[in-house]
């Protein structure tokens, strides 16, 4: 086990390495179209005031200097955004809360319901309740989040007032104006997975069925309930952790840009939105890092967790 | 046993048919026989004559909703055909117990060994403890022959080789000390000196406990060397039953003669493995009219496309019983090529 976290680690920081070098690349080399220098000063810059720049900036370095710069103003939490001058960590920090909070809520939302459904629809294949949960996932999966997430705010919020209109209450300020707030951005971003993840879990609980060990089950004198849920479930949820493990990695890096903008969340997701719209690399690179760490980590945490699920899976 | 105690299984008259996009799959039709306590049924026949299909009724397990059954199969006086699922279930692992023929797959990958022996045994006896049912497992798992059992309780299957892994089968299906255990080949998937391993252990239970045993095989040899009696099945019907040792000197059906020649010609020379029977089992989406080994069988005469009743025709020996049309002397006569039994590859010179 011990063996398992520390090689794990250290594919991890090998993993960092590589997203952050292929960021670098991506953003400092072939995103601003020409010199940094020059997008910063603006369109009335003279040359000797781009000069400058370039030089505070670093612009001037080699570029393997200006990775390693950039990475060791990352990591050290010195990075400041060139547009607008913010400490780029702090600024993460405070959407931080809100990402995690969606992420979270989301997360168990998504994972759980899809189970129900999926078993729900995989014991009733082919009957009434199945055909339903078909349709409504492939309404589910079709469904962009800022068009769901409008109708909910124009009808449940804005004419029914039943929710707030958007924005993000702190859990420590206020549980109930968090969970408030929450409750909306949390369905709509669960929408989105549910559909897909019940569909996987109902074909993948369907080829159970055929399994020998199913069949043992049976054979045991087991019930139909102990044989779906202990024997045919317990085997279709391995694929679904790891599936789960990477989409919940990509929401708290920022990923559930729509959702957090369509309800004003502030989380990190609006600041890679905000970021984007002022090609903001610096602050893009830290939250692709950012992601990036997160994949790594929760992919690493999943993996235990399926090992754990799966005993095939050496740990060793 | 007194006279009057009837069979520990009874099925009469059973058929089982499969509804496929082709059409139905008449997969068991009309199968009769018995089972005692203590005794050892062997049913044989090639793949495909419904052997599974007949054993797996028995636990209400064949796969997919499309299944039809008729007749009836009583064990230890309940109606198995039709019995409600609470009721199959009881039975199940309990009354009934079955080990399949792959146990590289039968086995949960997830769940330790001693678990899943425990769950079955938790399934029937609901107030036996955890420590307790554990217990048992290793008694068992060391009845069968498995070392060390109070260690590799707590192994996964995939720890396990298949020849182990039969044996946790084997413990799993005596946990609950069944009545009747059903056994569809199950030493099929390992290799020869395993099979004789799990065979022993098989033989052990026949003798140390009075349960029931059916044994689904396509091994001639494996018969021989366990069965107390022989069901030989062929595309979905009984065609011969009787003792061993009448299967084996005083066989009646032509098919059964194709099996036994085909094991006393591999005897009588291992290098030259001839296929049992020429052909080939007919579909059983359309069979042919009448015996069903008709289209096979070089000894066919105009009244073989009438179905020929499962009977008894051999004098004092009523518990004989074929299905097929050539008169008794007739049978003698055919059944001998080059001085063993056999079955002509083609037709007789004389007819
Ligand atoms: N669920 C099913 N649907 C359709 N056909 C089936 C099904 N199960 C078994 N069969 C058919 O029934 C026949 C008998 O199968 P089986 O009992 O497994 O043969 P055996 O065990 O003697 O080799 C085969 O032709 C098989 O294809
Ligand atoms: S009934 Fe006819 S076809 Fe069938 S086995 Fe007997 S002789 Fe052959
Ligand atoms: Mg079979």
């Amino acid at each position: 086990m011990l063996r398992f976290v520390v090689r794990r680690m250290l594919v991890m920081v090998a993993l960092l390495i590589v997203i952050s070098m292929f960021t670098f690349a991506m953003f400092v080399l072939l995103l601003p179209n020409g010199n940094p220098a020059a997008l910063l000063a603006g369109r009335l810059a003279t040359p000797a005031e781009i000069h400058l720049i370039s030089v505070r900036y670093g612009f001037d370095k080699p570029i393997y200097i200006q990775y390693i710069d950039t990475m060791k103003n990352i990591f050290t939490g010195q990075a400041y955004s060139y547009q607008s001058s913010f400490n780029v960590l702090d600024e993460i920090r405070a959407g931080m809360p809100a990402t995690l909070s969606l992420a979270i809520g989301a997360g168990l939302i998504w994972l759980l319901v899809s189970i129900l459904f999926g078993t729900i629809a995989a014991v009733r294949a082919g009957k009434y309740a199945d055909r339903v949960l078909t349709v409504l996932s492939m309404i589910g999966v079709s469904m962009p989040p800022f068009f769901f997430g409008a109708i909910l705010i124009y009808y449940v919020a804005y004419k029914a007032n039943i929710i707030p209109i958007g924005g993000y209450v702190p859990f420590s300020q206020s549980v109930g104006g968090w969970f408030g707030h929450l409750v909306a951005p949390w369905i709509t971003l669960s929408i989105l997975f549910i559909g897909f993840y019940s569909r996987v879990l109902r074909s993948s609980i369907l080829d159970s069925i055929n399994e020998d060990y199913v069949r043992t089950a049976r054979a045991k004198g087991l019930s139909e309930r102990q044989v779906l849920i202990r024997h045919s479930l317990r085997n279709s949820l391995i694929p679904i952790i790891s599936l789960w493990g990477l989409d919940f990695a990509q929401v708290i890096g920022g990923g559930a840009i729509l959702t957090e903008t369509v309800y004003n969340l502030h989380g990190v997701g609006e600041l890679a939105r905000d970021s984007i719209g002022r090609l903001d690399t610096i602050t893009l690179m830290e939250i692709v890092i950012l992601t990036g760490i997160a994949v790594v980590v929760i992919g690493a945490i999943v993996d235990v967790l399926v090992a754990y699920l799966d005993p095939r899976i050496r740990l060793a | 046993m007194s006279a009057t105690e009837p069979p520990l299984l009874e099925i009469s008259d059973l058929r089982v048919a499969f509804a496929t996009e082709d059409g139905t799959v008449q997969a068991v039709d009309g199968v009769s026989f018995t089972v005692s306590r203590g005794e050892v049924v062997a049913i044989v026949g090639e793949s495909g004559s419904g052997k599974s299909v007949t054993a797996m009724t028995l636990m209400g397990l064949p796969r997919g909703s499309n299944a039809t059954f008729q007749g009836t199969a009583t064990f230890d006086g309940t109606e198995l055909v039709g019995a409600s699922d609470e009721q199959l279930r009881r039975i199940r692992g309990a009354g009934i117990a079955m080990v399949f023929q792959d146990p590289m797959s039968s086995l949960d990958p997830v769940y330790r060994i001693g678990d899943q022996i425990v769950e079955q045994i938790r399934a029937h006896e609901r107030k036996i403890s955890k420590a307790q049912a554990l217990d048992r497992a290793v008694t068992l798992m060391e009845r069968v022959g498995i070392p060390r059992a109070a260690e590799r309780l707590r192994s996964y299957p995939h720890e396990f080789s298949g020849g182990m892994r039969q044996r946790v089968m084997i413990a799993m299906a005596l946990s609950c000390s069944p009545k009747l255990l059903i056994a569809d080949e199950p030493t099929t998937a390992l290799d020869v000196t395993i099979q004789a391993q799990i065979l022993e252990e098989l033989r052990k239970l026949r003798d140390e406990t009075d349960a029931g045993v059916i044994l689904v095989t396509h091994d001639l040899g494996v018969v021989a060397d366990i069965a107390d009696r022989v069901i030989v099945m062929y595309a979905g019907r009984v065609v011969e039953q009787g003792v061993l040792d009448d299967i084996f000197y005083d066989p009646q059906h032509p098919y059964t003669w194709g099996l036994l020649g085909s094991i006393t010609r591999i005897d009588s020379d291992r290098s030259q493995r001839l296929p049992a029977i020429p052909g080939m089992p007919p579909s059983l989406l359309s069979p042919p009219k009448g015996c069903h080994f008709r289209p096979r069988c070089p000894h066919a005469f105009e009244k073989c496309v009438e179905v020929p009743p499962l009977e008894g025709h051999v004098a004092n020996r009523p518990e004989s019983l074929d299905r097929c049309w050539l008169t008794e002397d007739r049978k003698r006569a055919l059944r001998q090529v080059d001085g063993q039994v056999g079955l002509r590859s083609t037709e007789p010179v004389i007819s």
